[in-house]
């Protein structure tokens, strides 16, 4: 038997719910609309296509799939190292940042002090930052290289050495690695003492008071972090782009195209890969591929975090 | 039965329909410009070009001032210091600040400028005018400016490359002349290299390291006049024999200067290419490649030695093609979006073919000019530094790189397969050639419609 049809006044009555809930997240709906739901479509679109942003685009198949995926020799070096930074770069940071906030937290004089000296890289702008860091670094005449040689220590070429690129661009987050001082900090001080003072009375030393007591608390405050650091880090681009012009040394005034990636591709992430494609060689076909790619890996990378984070984390978290 | 027809939620409907609104002014182009306009008519141009330092601008405002003797009528609005990338983002996007003239400091994107239709094609409006272009501008410098029969920008002054030597230096080392063959450049080059106690380099002779400064493949392998794309526009490097010989001739020269490593790690002492702390300006290099350009810079910074100027070396067995260099240079070109073309042809014109101007403007802002008549001209500075260059522009053997259906994309593709040779990491040069030709044909195909 089929089901009987509301009533009239009925149907008004959960049409006008339907709106009236509609109306509450039309916020939203826009913003996730015009912000993620059409880039999304788009970039689905145009990978489909050859788009060189004058012309209309032309549908070409999986062409621009077959010549990321296939044929396009930096795509592999991109990838490995926009990974590499998602590990090497995101663990570093968190250990760093987590190590800075005990060591903050614990302090019992000149905590100001240590707070804005761990904090005020944070301030710098990435590219003065990127700027003073190379600066720094600079085989020959920076002041670290100086100070290394003055102790007889050779220092490798950083910035131009491609071995070393990477791990100095790893270097320059930690030295920014406040921001995270700040969040473990605060979910460090939020550990209720008398779990701590409880332990002590069971006998437990530090390293104990760490794995029962602290680590279970600011597991979710550590989620966090790793979370928001891959995502950060799978759109690594300003530092990478900034130090390998820098080290270059070559003029980068109007009328040169910067390569990104130096030296020999050691910094080339995938954004940088993305921009270098869609801007420079209006590629739009091919870098919205690279996007999806990255954004595939992002999602999947931030879902098994999350899956794993299940298990961390107890039902009051 | 008439089956139900389920209507979809309000919930599911409204961001489909936001979706589908988006998309469609998303597939749609940038305005369409025309040449539909009357250039004696009153009109404000927009000129974008790349030019900033106070001396280059006064250049511009001077050509400027000069062109509006001539159209009283019409307004030219400048914007300095404007990148490719910003041209391209402006020409793509649209809208109704967009240029009309917009100029290039590189002719590596001309190929792409003219097979996207981004820059408008000048054929016609040569054609309208009158002006015989073959008469007018050199041959190589019309060959890069123009893609596949469409000449879409017009040469607006040149780039010639040549070689910087410190006499001083020479004369040290008792080096009479600046070396013609690169065998010479070999022997001239170990001559000058002067080494701490310790091994490092106090003065390199030469550094043939291809990251330095001006140091690209396309600028060394001029040298050779090669030949980039066969009849059917495939890349042909590999077949070219002057490219195995020129990658094997620097790889030498890399090893006779004391090898790939401690070369790159004197290379990062270096400053600035564009700055004081440039290591030709300092005295760490005793010989340079580089534009004419430099020669105004070094002359302002008054370098604690003298200086002077020679074509670069050509290889043994072409010794009497000495005297050829590699030659680019600035641009002009009218945006597709400009809505007073023929206005903009006007300027365009007066910039790129007045001989009067373009004489004028190479003198002041010391660069090569890009028509023969003004290349002719007894006005140009007859400093015998800039001299060096202007016979280089002249030379009929001097080269420039084919625009490409993607811009410069090959020239960067073959740069990184040569470092990668320079750092001896290729064991096979044949197949790395022909793996070459492959990634450039790609990436070509790729790029075209």
């Amino acid at each position: 038997m089929a089901p009987r049809s509301p009533a009239p006044g009925l149907r008004r009555k959960h049409l006008r719910r339907r709106l009236r809930t509609l109306g509450f997240l039309s916020p939203w709906l826009v913003g996730f609309t015009v912000f993620f739901g059409y880039p999304l479509v788009a970039t689905v679109y145009f990978s489909f296509m050859h788009y060189n942003q004058i012309r209309a685009p032309s549908f070409v198949g999986l062409r621009n799939w077959k010549y990321v995926l296939g044929q396009m020799p930096l795509f592999g070096p991109a990838l490995w190292n926009t990974l590499w930074l998602v590990v090497v770069m995101v663990t570093l940071r968190v250990v760093f940042g987590l190590g800075v906030g005990l060591l903050v937290t614990r302090l019992t004089s000149g905590v100001g002090l240590f707070r804005t000296a761990f904090y005020l890289p944070c301030l710098a702008p990435p590219v003065a930052a990127t700027v003073a860091f190379v600066f720094l670094l600079n085989p020959g005449t920076g002041p670290v290289d100086e100070a290394l040689s003055a102790l007889g220590v050779t220092a490798p070429r950083w910035f131009n050495d491609p071995d070393w690129a990477k791990p100095s661009l790893v270097l320059l987050s930690l030295w920014g690695v406040g921001d995270l001082m700040v969040v473990f900090m605060a979910a460090l001080l939020d550990v209720p003492r008398e779990q701590y003072e409880a332990a002590e009375l069971d006998g437990a030393g530090a390293l104990a008071k760490f794995r029962y007591v602290t680590w279970p608390s600011i597991t979710p405050v550590v989620m966090f972090a790793v979370v928001t650091g891959v995502v950060q880090t799978m759109q690594y681009y300003t530092q990478a782009l900034v130090a390998g012009k820098l080290a270059s040394g070559v003029n980068t005034g109007p009328g040169s195209t910067v390569q990104p990636g130096y030296p020999d591709h050691s910094t080339l992430t995938v954004p940088q890969l993305i921009y270098s494609l869609g801007f420079q060689n209006f590629n739009t076909g091919a870098a919205c591929v690279l996007s999806l790619v990255l954004f595939v890996i992002a999602m999947a990378v931030t879902s098994l975090l999350m899956r794993r984070r299940a298990g961390l984390l107890t039902a009051e978290d | 039965m008439p089956r139900s027809r389920r209507r979809l939620p309000p919930t599911v409907l409204l961001p489909l329909l936001m979706i589908a609104g988006l998309l469609l002014p998303g597939c749609a182009n940038p305005g369409a410009g025309s040449a539909a306009d009357d250039p004696t008519r009153p009109v404000t141009l927009r000129f974008w070009h790349g030019w900033s330092e106070k001396r280059e601008v006064k250049a511009i405002d001077d050509s400027l001032a000069r062109f509006h003797r001539l159209h009283p009528n019409i307004r030219v609005k400048t914007t300095g210091n404007v990148t490719d990338a910003t041209v391209n983002q402006a020409l793509r996007a649209g809208g109704g600040a967009a240029p009309d003239v917009v100029s290039s400091f590189t002719t590596n994107n001309v190929g792409q400028y003219c097979s996207s239709g981004m820059w408008v094609d000048l054929d016609p409006f040569l054609a309208k005018s009158g002006v015989d272009k073959t008469a007018v501008f050199p041959r190589t410098l019309l060959d890069y400016s123009a893609y596949e029969g469409r000449q879409c920008a017009l040469p607006l002054l040149a780039d010639a490359y040549g070689m910087y030597y410190n006499l001083d230096a020479f004369e040290k080392a008792g080096v009479s002349r600046a070396p013609r063959t690169l065998s010479e450049l070999k022997e001239t080059a170990v001559k000058l290299t002067e080494r701490a106690a310790d091994g490092s380099y106090r003065q390199l002779g030469f550094m043939p390291n291809l990251r330095l400064y001006q140091n690209s493949v396309d600028r060394f392998f001029a040298q050779w006049g090669p030949r980039y794309f066969d009849d059917k526009g495939k890349s042909a490097l590999a077949r070219e024999p002057a490219t195995k010989r020129f990658l094997t001739t620097q790889r030498d020269l890399v090893t006779a200067l004391g090898g790939y490593g401690p070369l790159e790690t004197f290379r990062a002492t270096f400053g600035e290419e564009m700055s004081s702390q440039n290591a030709f300006l300092t005295g760490k290099l005793a010989m340079h490649m580089d534009g004419e350009w430099r020669g105004l810079m070094l002359a302002k910074a008054a370098p604690g030695f003298r200086w002077a100027t020679a074509p670069m070396p050509v290889p043994d067995d072409r010794a009497d093609t000495y005297g050829r260099g590699y030659l680019t240079g600035t641009v002009a070109g009218i945006a597709h979006s400009s809505k007073h073309q023929n206005a903009a042809w006007e300027l365009v014109k007066f910039l790129t073919t007045d001989t009067d101007q373009v004489v004028a403007f190479a003198n002041a802002i010391h660069n090569v000019p890009s028509t023969n008549a003004a290349l002719a001209s007894p006005r140009l500075d007859a400093d015998p530094a800039f001299q060096t260059f202007l016979r280089i522009a002249r030379d009929p053997r001097s080269t420039g790189m084919p625009p490409s259906v993607n811009g410069g994309q090959y020239i960067v593709t073959f740069q990184d397969f040569a470092y990668d040779v320079e750092a001896g990491k290729v064991r096979d040069l044949d197949k790395g050639l022909r793996a070459l030709d492959r990634q450039i044909d790609d990436d070509n195909l790729q790029s075209a419609t």
